[in-house]
């Protein structure tokens, strides 16, 4: 950042010099404040001109203008840009001059406060339309973020499940987890890109490859070290050096930006139902979800396999010793997890996109839930993941929107504090 | 004739000369009862053993009066004093000193190093002091000198310097009976020491836990081996199912009805629960995992 | 550039700010995992306290800058306390995870944007440096040793880093021979057995706790002092997991383990770094295998295969004695 305001300053001497001449340029010689004023309730949204907007500094008006017919406001500020910089300011609308029968949407935004950190011009927004009601507002947004919620929620539990069976039947806290996930989207991503294949088939075989992940990470790397008896700490911190390993590896082959897949087969333009929005690929993303947790709910309630997990879990010697064969348990848990990881990877690329760490990023929303519901059991992990998803999203009500996962992260120490088993786990007998 | 036996052997007897009084101690987990004790003393000076069958709850007894679990209900007193509720550092400090049933050896400390830790109102222990060596170094000596002569009495001085994982078993058990007797108490609580011991070492073991009676401390032990009970107990105490079923004298004991049913109706008359179950093999495997680990360091 | 380049630019990077900010935020860790056996996941959050106390007290609050480092310790006791009363009596496992959330919790609130006024939002604080760089006795024109240049203040920052590390490192040997050193050694071996010893086992681990933070915050505030600058960025959980790389290469519950660590560690990373940049720019590495973009991602993900290698094979670090310092089963 101070790296770019130092090659600024030649670069202005310059435009300073060459302004004189060519007054063409002078246009970047200031910082304008700008902006358009629309009134949302028509559509397309109508302009509306007129309206004065004033910006002051410590209290003193430095600079004004008036939105023109298109709607539009550029207030040049006073003095070269490179003194304006770390000035702060404040960017008033006068209701006043609003036509008649308009009025901002929230009434006390008539004011902002920029401080001033590039050369750039500063974008301001007011929202003109007709003035919200508070009560059905507060319903809308209430309503939205619980939906948002229940998604977040039912995409953490798919992502979760891996991460608490693999606990659960070796006591493995997998920080490389997170790189699961991202796993099924790169997959898919990079069918879709070197391939140009379908995006149905790319998902599909996104899902599937990330089984195979899952069994080679167990065959591979973590059944060895069970067989060598490594501790437990030591494979967490083994799983540390996997996780910075595999996410530069992604990096390497999909870099640093940001990707969507093509050709998703759900529209992203939302349902309106009432007042709230749902997107047809959100809604269709979350059945997917559901359907998954439930169908993986009755095998591990009904299936004999499902059975052993849970025996597994329980108790590995005494399942070893009624006959269980405890490492196919374990690989069957690491093909699953590793499965159930990719599709929820996938399901969040297509709904919020990806790049190659959004796995890692997730990873604390993750163990989150896990832990919430008591690390290692099935119904707590679900459990646990909806409350994540739901209190991640329901605090942007109350907090910053930046601070939604900080939520998350402090009531998962406060329920390590009162109940370190879980919500639905069991106290274990010491000694 | 029951009502005989009864007089005798019947639970919750008051003694002469208590050390240690509970009363009314339950620990569930889940819907199971593990200790159900509803009246308790040990008798000060003498070697009491408490029996009974796998799963009996010996020693989640254990963990509860020494601090380690917390239990439902229940109080209990030491020397006159309230444990319930005391952290178990506390009630070490207070004079009542256990030992564990798979044993709690520091394995990356020196065996003369696990020594030292039991020394109790080490001034060196402080984070300031810990800096500047004069303050504490003849404390350290003194400490020194007591761990080695218990050492000596427990035929561990060849190993002084050895870290301790590398000890065998056996050694274990009686490392962790001298690192308690550090901390000179007046309560030495043994969870099982002869569990893993090999017969060469058991008998010295006994003439140890016997020569502590001797030195005037109080001794509870839990243990499985009749013959050890027999041997060296002044009073045995029975649980099954959590409760104490009888206690008395050992010979007494051991002829009581009520205390073969507790061993074989525990098992045999009465559908075992899951719970019941997998306590019990939980605490089978403990002691396989603890002969395991016995073998693995001895080959 | 050429080969000697590439070494030399190993060597300054093993010798300079960054290797001596980590030795330091190491030498905290290894008194938690080392000798107590806290899995302490939360390393940087002491860092990020340190570091952002110093810059967001002279920058925003104009403060003095030495009472400002003052206040920046104190504030890594303050974390300690907080972070401690809830988690010190967790499962090591849980342990980790609360401690590591914990510390992305304080990264994100510190960055937010709404206390961009106080913390300047993801540029953070800059510019808090100067009462330190007018101590520089070091001249101008920066410090020569062959091929190995240092500029001026950097080789100031390393002086009196380097100095703290090593009296750091004396006073740890001192602590760790002493019975306080013997009790958390105990703790870290077996917490029941220390506690069942009549030893207040959550007062030593808090003190544990609050000496390794406070050297923590040392070293975040070394970072801030050496760059003039402190960030969100440069507390992220990677950073904690980087520190403890550092400490299982020079190993664990070793005094000079964070020393020998940091060296080797910033030795390889930046080496690896030159190596590849200059591989693929002088095409000893064709371009459809790396470009220089990809080649900047060469040194972390060998990074990523040394920690699990040694973690596998070395646990006990590059000069241990496995029988020692071996990480046990649980």
């Amino acid at each position: 950042m101070r790296l770019r305001l130092a090659a600024l300053l030649p670069l202005l001497f310059l435009l300073t010099v060459v302004g004189t001449t060519a007054p063409a340029h002078a246009a970047n010689d200031t910082i304008d404040v700008v902006g358009t004023l629309l009134d949302n309730r028509d559509t397309p949204p109508k302009p509306v001109p007129g309206v004065k907007i004033s910006v002051e500094e410590s209290g003193a008006q430095i600079a004004e203008g008036v939105s023109d017919a298109e709607g539009k406001f550029s207030i040049a500020l006073p003095g070269a840009p490179i003194d304006l910089l770390g000035k702060k300011i404040t960017v008033k609308i006068d209701t006043d001059t609003l036509p008649e029968g308009t009025s901002l949407t929230d009434e006390k935004k008539t004011e902002y406060s920029v401080t001033i950190r590039t050369d750039g011009d500063i974008p301001i927004g007011y929202r003109i339309g007709p003035k919200a009601d508070d009560s059905d507002e507060l319903v809308r947004k209430v309503s939205q973020s619980a939906i948002n919620g229940v998604f977040l929620g039912l995409l953490l539990a798919l992502g979760a499940l891996g991460l608490s069976l693999v606990f659960g039947t070796t006591g493995l806290t997998n920080f490389a987890h997170g790189e699961l996930i991202t796993f099924g989207a790169i997959v898919g991503f990079l069918l879709q890109d070197k391939l140009d294949s379908p995006f149905l088939l790319a998902a599909l075989a996104g899902v599937v490859l990330s089984g195979v992940f899952g069994y080679a990470n167990d065959v591979f790397l973590w059944k060895p070290l069970r067989r060598r008896g490594t501790g437990l700490l030591a494979m967490m911190i083994v799983s540390i050096g996997l996780a910075i390993f595999l996410r530069n590896v992604y990096q390497y082959i999909v870099g640093a930006d940001s990707h969507q897949f093509t050709g998703v087969p759900l529209r992203r333009e939302p349902w309106e139902i009432g007042s709230i929005d749902i997107s047809p690929r959100t809604f269709w993303s979350a059945v997917i979800c559901a359907i998954i947790l439930v169908i993986i709910s009755i095998a591990v309630q009904r299936t004999r396999l499902g059975k052993a997990t849970r025996a597994v879990s329980d108790n590995p010697a005494l399942a070893a010793s009624s006959g269980i064969d405890v490492d196919r348990v374990i690989l069957t848990v690491w093909i699953v997890g590793g499965a159930l990881a990719g599709t929820s990877g996938i399901l969040w690329g297509i709904n919020y996109g990806f790049d190659y760490q959004f796995g890692f990023k997730i990873l604390l929303l993750v163990f989150a839930g896990v832990t919430l519901g008591g690390l290692g059991t099935i119904w707590g992990t679900m459990a646990g993941s909806l409350i994540v998803g739901l209190m991640v999203e329901m605090s942007s009500l109350i907090l910053p929107p930046e601070l939604k996962y900080v939520t998350a992260l402090v009531v998962l120490i406060l329920v390590l504090l009162i109940r370190p088993q879980g919500i639905l786990g069991r106290a274990q007998r010491i000694g | 004739m029951a009502a005989e036996t009864q007089s005798v052997t019947a639970p919750g007897q008051t003694k002469e000369n208590a050390i240690l009084v509970a009363d009314n101690v339950v620990r569930t987990f889940g819907g199971l009862r593990a200790v159900d004790v509803e009246h308790f003393e040990i008798e000060r000076g003498k070697i009491t053993a408490l029996i009974g069958p796998n799963g009996a709850g010996k020693t989640t007894f254990f963990n509860l009066l020494t601090g380690f679990d917390k239990p439902d209900t229940g109080a209990w007193t030491f020397n006159g004093e309230s444990l319930s509720g005391v952290a178990p550092y506390r009630v070490a400090r207070k004079g009542m000193v256990r030992t564990f049933q798979l044993t709690k050896v520091l394995s990356r400390l020196t065996v003369i190093e696990n020594m030292r830790l039991g020394a109790t109102g080490q001034r060196g222990e402080k984070l300031l002091s810990s800096v500047f060596a004069p303050l504490w170094r003849d404390q350290e000596r003194s400490n020194t000198k007591r761990a080695e002569d218990l050492l000596e009495r427990f035929k561990l001085d060849a190993k002084r310097d050895d870290f301790a994982g590398s000890l065998s078993g056996g050694q274990r058990k009686l490392l962790e009976m001298a690192r308690a007797l550090m901390v000179d108490p007046e309560l030495i609580m043994l969870d099982e020491p002869m569990a893993g011991v090999n017969p060469a070492l058991k008998q010295s073991l006994l003439g140890h836990v016997k020569s502590l009676r001797d030195e005037g401390r109080t001794v509870l032990f839990v243990e499985h081996d009749m013959d050890m009970v027999r041997d060296i107990s002044d009073w045995v105490v029975v649980m099954a199912q959590g409760k104490i079923v009888a206690e008395g004298p050992p010979d007494d004991v051991m002829a009581d009805p009520a205390v073969v049913d507790a061993y074989l109706g525990a098992h045999h008359d009465t559908e075992l629960s899951f719970e019941d179950e997998a306590k019990i093999v939980a605490e089978a495997e403990a002691e396989i995992e603890a002969e395991i680990a016995e073998t693995e360091e001895q080959s | 550039m050429n080969w000697l380049d590439v070494l030399s630019g190993a060597v300054e990077q093993a010798l300079g700010p960054q290797a001596m900010i980590y030795c330091l935020a190491a030498i905290g860790l290894n008194i938690h995992f080392g000798y107590t056996g806290l899995l302490n996941f939360g390393q940087a959050a002491f860092m990020m306290v340190g570091g952002y106390a110093v810059g967001a007290l002279v920058q925003t609050w104009e403060q003095n800058l030495w009472l400002s480092i003052l206040v920046g310790l104190l504030a890594a006791v303050l974390l300690a306390l907080v972070l401690g009363v809830p988690t010190l009596r967790l499962r090591a496992d849980y342990l980790a995870i609360a401690t590591i959330a914990a510390a992305e919790a304080v990264r994100q609130v510190l960055g937010a944007a709404s206390l961009n006024d106080q913390f300047g939002g993801q540029d953070g604080r800059f510019g808090f440096a100067d009462d330190m760089k007018s101590l520089n006795p070091i001249e101008p024109g920066g410090v020569h040793f062959g091929p190995i240049d240092f500029r001026s203040y950097d080789f100031f920052i390393m002086i009196v880093g380097w100095s703290l590390a090593l009296l750091l490192c004396g006073v740890i040997f001192l602590m760790m021979r002493s019975p306080w050193g013997r009790v958390l050694k105990g703790i870290r071996e077996d917490e029941d057995a220390v506690r069942s010893l009549g030893k207040n086992v959550y007062f030593y681990k808090m003190q544990s706790l609050i000496l390794g933070g406070v050297i923590g915050a040392a070293a975040g505030i070394m970072s801030g002092l050496a760059t003039d600058n402190v960030a969100p960025s440069d507390f992220a959980t990677d950073t904690t997991f980087f520190v403890y790389t550092v400490l299982l290469i020079g190993g664990a519950a070793r005094v000079f383990g964070p020393v020998a660590g940091a060296v080797i560690f910033w030795f390889f990373l930046n080496g690896l770094d030159l190596f590849f940049d200059k591989a693929t720019h002088d095409n000893l590495i064709p371009d459809w295998i790396m470009t220089s973009d990809q080649a900047s991602l060469m040194r972390l993900i060998v990074l990523g295969l040394v920690l699990m290698l040694l973690m596998i094979y070395r646990p006990q670090g590059i000069f241990g004695d496995r029988r020692e310092l071996a990480i046990d089963g649980r």
